[in-house]
């Protein structure tokens, strides 16, 4: 197993150069080094001898991909592609444009993202798989009729309406928590609380409505039938043996997601204040930081194929069958 | 008995707090102190006062930062008076060779003029780490190794903090930093162009960095940031000279007599050297933000002391703040307003100032009306929740916000939004008959009075020309009408007819919309960047605005970087565009159609290319002068030609709306300066009053939902149960029984 996490470790580079050529192509087609200074120092009495200074000293008066006036391996290296991308494959995220630490802000910022995202994919995984568990249960009966129909409803509404409304009925009409904000210390949880039950309510349509698909694949095969047939209860049937062999096709979606808990999630942080990594990224978009954007790219690529190998390895242990060669 | 737990446990949610507040984004321990609530949308990006240029960031700098001058907090117009320095400076006159020259010596014969400023004695700065010292009087932070930095990460992990007297030399060293190689100034473009060896000064720094930095990348390697701190008290700054321990002098090229306005504004606030020097420590900036751009150090009424721009920024009162006095006088009506209540008093008045970051509109509305923000402005979205607009126009609050003793105050802010003709262009430019009938039919048809009505709920006044109100220069009434777009009918401007626009149309060689040569439509383009879903209203309306005219107009939307390239190159027809004062005299707002200030061709300010030689002319003689009728007769000329020429459909000048809770005193808008914060106080009773009024928890409906969801299940629950129990087939258990009786 070591060996084959070295090859795909291996891989990912290859993988991360690529995303970080595609970012870095897809933010200069639209933004130039001097849209990026003006956007920084703002259009009010902004002379081009500013903006040339302002580029200077972070490195955008280079050319982009391609130092035809340098000499060897100056070439690749004296652009700002490679100045801009070489360091963060050691995790050196350099300053943003406005010139403050980029490392210094996403170690900051990834507790509150962790404090909102874990609680909503824990409690939600629990929510979604009890709700599929009962519906796949009940199969065939008005139970799952509806509870199908209220799935497909609750997917279909948008997001942003489970967090208005439950700021207007939480926070608002019922006093209950405050609207927005956050704090690290204990107090926190009155922060969370309505987040944490915005972001399982508004999942839990789609959520469990998958599992339910995985479980009613697994309660139709023959070691059910031989499991009903030993004379086992429902109750151990289901536990025992569909949810323990359902998990496999839950892990696929679920263990990929875990390291990328630390991104954050873009229109909660908005939306409830919460200052994590989400509205970092959102911020770094609007203010066209490409020293930011690059660095969370980077950061959701890395955690990305993290949580693919991690899906790999989680295979081998509920699945005995599965070896990683 | 575990029922009967459980129902208590009910009845105690479903009753609620009884008098607790849970929705409280606060601390407990903060309630009923003496703390302002309110809030930020965007992370300041610049909190360093040679950098910081945005009125977001002047909300932070300018409660710690203190220029030598600022402008009273009530009277309007606006005046400025002396903040840390003892009056407001006159400037003093000289020629070429150097002789003295009377104040009222005209602008060509000035070579340059000299500012003294003296500074009041005995002004401390905040408590900070920078000035520490040890026992033997050295300073104790500022030659620390790299390792002694390693565990600090926020400025109060230095324990030890010292404070010293502000000098002369603190205001030349920040003029200096206008220069430094390693950062932008916005405005030093524009200061160098003024002050004497300013542009010199940062030739010669740049050369000694260069050779700084080269030993620095040489020893420690290209990618290391712990640069070596440019010690800028060594620095030559000809025109800017120390005099005494309380006085300096800066030396203006010419006649520049807005340069008091700039010594109003951050730029101009001081900067110990020990402060700089303490950040530029080799370790302070690496993954730590211990800059002067995080950590502001100042002599003002408060000093921040929590700087988390993702979540809130604290500024606690300053306990070396030396007070300032309320003034005890203001323009009429503010007596009646209860503005002077506390004239004489000390400020600042209230202890800490919590700025809570809220990005969104939906839940930064809520929490004001929950009482946990003290005042607030009105978005679009909930204007009709807040004003009411009367048959007259007349703002007023709704029932709800009266009900909750909220009181809304209006001002007409120093700005202005336009509609310009690039003059670079063919068809709308040039001063031709042609091209200006066309711009002045387009100035009738475009109507601003709907669009204000429409689309900013009436928070505006039409324009009249380039000068706002409260700006001096501008005339109000029948004196003040625009007579290219306007008569004076019964006692205000009404827009002349389409009738009008349409002759003028004709005159310009376009007669019902058509080339009268090649009998073509005409077509014009406006580019914007307006392209949401969300601004499909207001596009339609700019085209049903043209099409009154018979004249298509084609929207060219782009982004906002490629529309200021546009304009950069001169390459658009039309765009709309604004602009907000720095300061309150009408050179800021008449040089924005100075031909010397083109965009196109220098770069400057003025976005539409207007060049017209008798306005420049008039222009080179209004800036220098001093308010009087000379200079009111030179502007009224100027915006006559202006409106003659009609470079701009002169748009409109929005209306601030803030809304402020009972509990909150001495609030006055103010659109030039941001450090009024000192002189607002809070009646913390009726506030802790009124949020525990208003925000009751109600925790039956949750009750509700719990015991709903607990009976629902319990169908399926004996369904469970029932089928557990229940034999694989019929029969077979009644079988089995039998067998074993």
């Amino acid at each position: 197993m070591f060996a084959y996490i070295i090859r795909r470790t291996l891989y990912a580079i290859p993988i991360l150069i690529g995303v970080n050529l595609l970012t870095f192509a897809l933010f200069f087609v639209v933004n130039t080094p001097e849209d990026i200074a003006r956007m920084q120092l703002g259009v009010k009495r902004v002379t081009p001898e500013a903006i040339e200074k302002w580029k200077a000293e972070r490195g955008y008066d280079k050319p982009l991909l391609m130092n035809a006036g340098a000499e060897g391996v100056g070439t690749v290296t004296e652009t700002i592609f490679f100045e801009k991308s070489a360091r963060l494959f050691v995790f050196d995220f350099g300053n943003a444009d406005d010139g403050r630490s980029i490392g210094h802000e996403i170690a900051t910022r990834m507790w509150p993202s962790l404090a909102l995202a874990l609680p909503v994919f824990l409690v939600g995984l629990l929510v979604n798989v009890t709700i599929a568990l009962l519906m796949a249960f009940f199969r065939a009966t008005y139970l799952d009729f509806w509870g199908v129909v209220l799935c497909v409803a609750m997917m279909s509404i948008s997001g942003l309406f489970y967090i208005i409304g439950g700021q207007y009925l939480i926070s608002k009409l019922w006093n209950l928590v405050p609207i927005s904000g956050f704090s690290a210390s204990v107090d926190g949880f009155k922060f969370l609380a309505l987040p944490v039950a915005v972001g399982v309510i508004g999942g839990v349509g789609s959520g469990a409505r998958w599992y339910r698909t995985f479980f009613l694949e697994e309660m139709g095969k023959d070691y059910v039938r031989t499991a009903r047939a030993k004379g086992l209860t429902e109750n151990m049937v289901m536990f025992r043996h569909v949810l323990k062999n359902a998990m496999i096709p839950i892990l696929t979606g679920v263990v990929v997601v875990i390291p990328t808990l630390f991104m954050g999630s873009l229109i909660s942080e908005s939306f409830f204040g919460i200052p994590g990594l989400g509205s970092y990224t959102i911020d770094a978009i609007q203010s066209q930081d490409f020293a930011i954007v690059r660095a969370m790219v980077f950061m959701g690529s890395v955690l990305y194929i993290a949580g693919l190998l991690l899906t790999d390895i989680s295979y081998t242990l509920v699945d005995p069958r599965i070896r990683l060669e | 008995m575990h029922g009967s737990r459980l129902l208590m446990l009910f009845a105690a949610l479903a009753l609620g707090g009884c008098g607790e507040i849970w929705n409280s984004p606060y601390a407990g321990s903060d309630r009923g102190k003496s703390i302002l609530y309110t809030s930020f949308s965007e992370r300041p990006k610049h909190l360093d006062p040679a950098q910081s240029y945005t009125s977001d960031e002047a909300e932070f700098t300018s409660q710690v930062y203190e220029p030598p001058l600022q402008y009273h907090y009530l009277k309007r117009p606006y005046e400025l008076i002396p903040a840390t320095a003892l009056e407001v400076p006159k400037a003093k006159l000289y020629d070429a060779q150097g002789k003295p020259l009377p104040a009222d010596a005209p602008a060509a014969r000035v070579a340059w003029s000299e500012y003294e400023i003296r500074i009041r004695p005995g002004i401390l700065y905040q408590p900070h780490p920078a000035f520490a010292q040890n026992a033997g009087g050295e300073p104790r932070y500022l030659a620390l190794g790299e390792s002694e930095i390693r565990d600090k990460y926020e400025i109060s992990d230095f324990a030890e903090t010292g404070t010293r007297e502000l000098l002369a030399e603190d205001y030349v060293y920040e003029i200096k930093r206008l220069a430094h190689p390693r950062f932008v100034s916005p405005i030093f473009g524009h200061m160098s162009e003024y002050i004497v060896g300013l542009k010199e000064l940062a030739d010669a720094l740049q050369k000694d960095d260069k050779a700084i930095l080269a030993a620095h990348e040489a020893q420690h390697g290209k990618a290391d940031r712990g640069y070596p701190w440019l010690d800028l008290r060594k620095a030559d700054l000809s025109g800017v000279k120390v005099i005494d321990s309380h006085t300096y002098s800066v030396r203006v090229k010419g006649k520049y007599p807005q340069f008091v306005y700039w010594l109003a504004m951050p730029f101009f606030a001081p900067i110990p050297w020990e402060a700089d020097r303490f950040y530029a420590q080799r370790g302070m900036n690496q993954g730590r933000n211990l800059t002067l751009d995080w950590y502001p150090v100042g002599t003002g009424p408060y000093m921040l002391t929590e700087n988390n721009p993702n979540a809130r920024m604290v500024l606690a009162r300053n306990p070396n703040f030396r007070g300032e006095a309320y003034p005890a006088e203001g323009e009429p009506g503010d007596a009646a307003a209860g503005l002077l209540a506390d004239a004489g008093k000390p400020g600042p008045f209230v202890e800490r100032i919590v700025f809570s970051r809220e990005k969104e509109g939906i839940p930064y509305w809520n929490k004001f009306l929950q009482g946990y923000y003290d005042s607030s402005g009105i978005s679009s979205d909930n204007f009709d929740q807040a004003v009411r607009i009367g048959l007259e126009g007349d703002a007023a609050l709704s029932p709800q916000m009266e009900e909750r003793g909220i009181s809304l105050k209006t001002s007409v802010a120093a700005s202005t939004f336009y509609l310009a003709f690039n003059f670079l262009d063919p068809v709308v430019g040039s001063l031709s008959e042609r091209a200006r009938k066309l711009r002045q039919a387009l100035s009738i048809a475009v109507d601003w009075e709907e669009f204000i009505s429409i689309f900013a709920n009436g928070r505006g006044i039409s324009g009249m020309g380039p000068l706002p109100p409260g700006i001096y220069g501008y005339r109000d009434g029948a004196d003040g009408v625009n007579p290219v777009v306007y008569d004076w009918v019964d006692g205000r401007p009404k827009r002349k007819s389409i009738d009008a626009a349409k002759r003028l149309l004709a005159e310009a060689g376009f007669p019902d919309g058509r080339d009268q040569k090649t009998g073509q439509p005409l077509v014009l383009y406006l580019d914007t960047v307006a392209r949401g879903p969300g601004d499909k209203a207001r596009l339609d309306w700019y085209r049903r605005q043209f099409t009154k005219l018979n004249i298509q107009l084609e929207i060219r939307a782009t982004d906002w970087n490629r529309f200021q390239e546009k304009i950069r190159a001169g390459n658009t027809q039309l765009f709309f565009l604004g602009w907000n004062a720095d300061y309150p005299d009408p050179e800021n707002f008449m040089f924005l159609l100075n031909g010397a200030q083109s965009r196109a061709k220098t770069q400057g300010e003025n976005a539409a290319n207007y060049a017209n030689p008798a306005y420049d002319r008039l222009f080179e003689q209004m800036k220098n002068m001093d308010n009087g009728r000379e200079r009111q007769a030179i502007i009224d000329q100027m915006v006559k030609i202006a409106r003659e020429d009609a470079p701009w459909v002169w748009g409109y000048h929005p209306k601030d709306y803030a809304l402020s809770h009972a509990w909150m005193k001495n609030g006055k808008p103010n659109n030039m300066a941001r450090n009024g914060l000192k002189f607002l106080r809070v009646d913390t009773a009726l506030r802790e009053q009124r949020r525990a009024q208003w925000n009751q928890p109600l925790a039956w409906p949750i009750v509700l939902i719990v015991a709903l969801l607990v009976l629902g299940s319990l169908p399926a629950w004996a369904s469970f149960r029932r089928r557990e129990r229940m034999p694989a087939r019929p029969g077979i258990a009644g079988t089995a029984a039998a067998k074993a009786g």
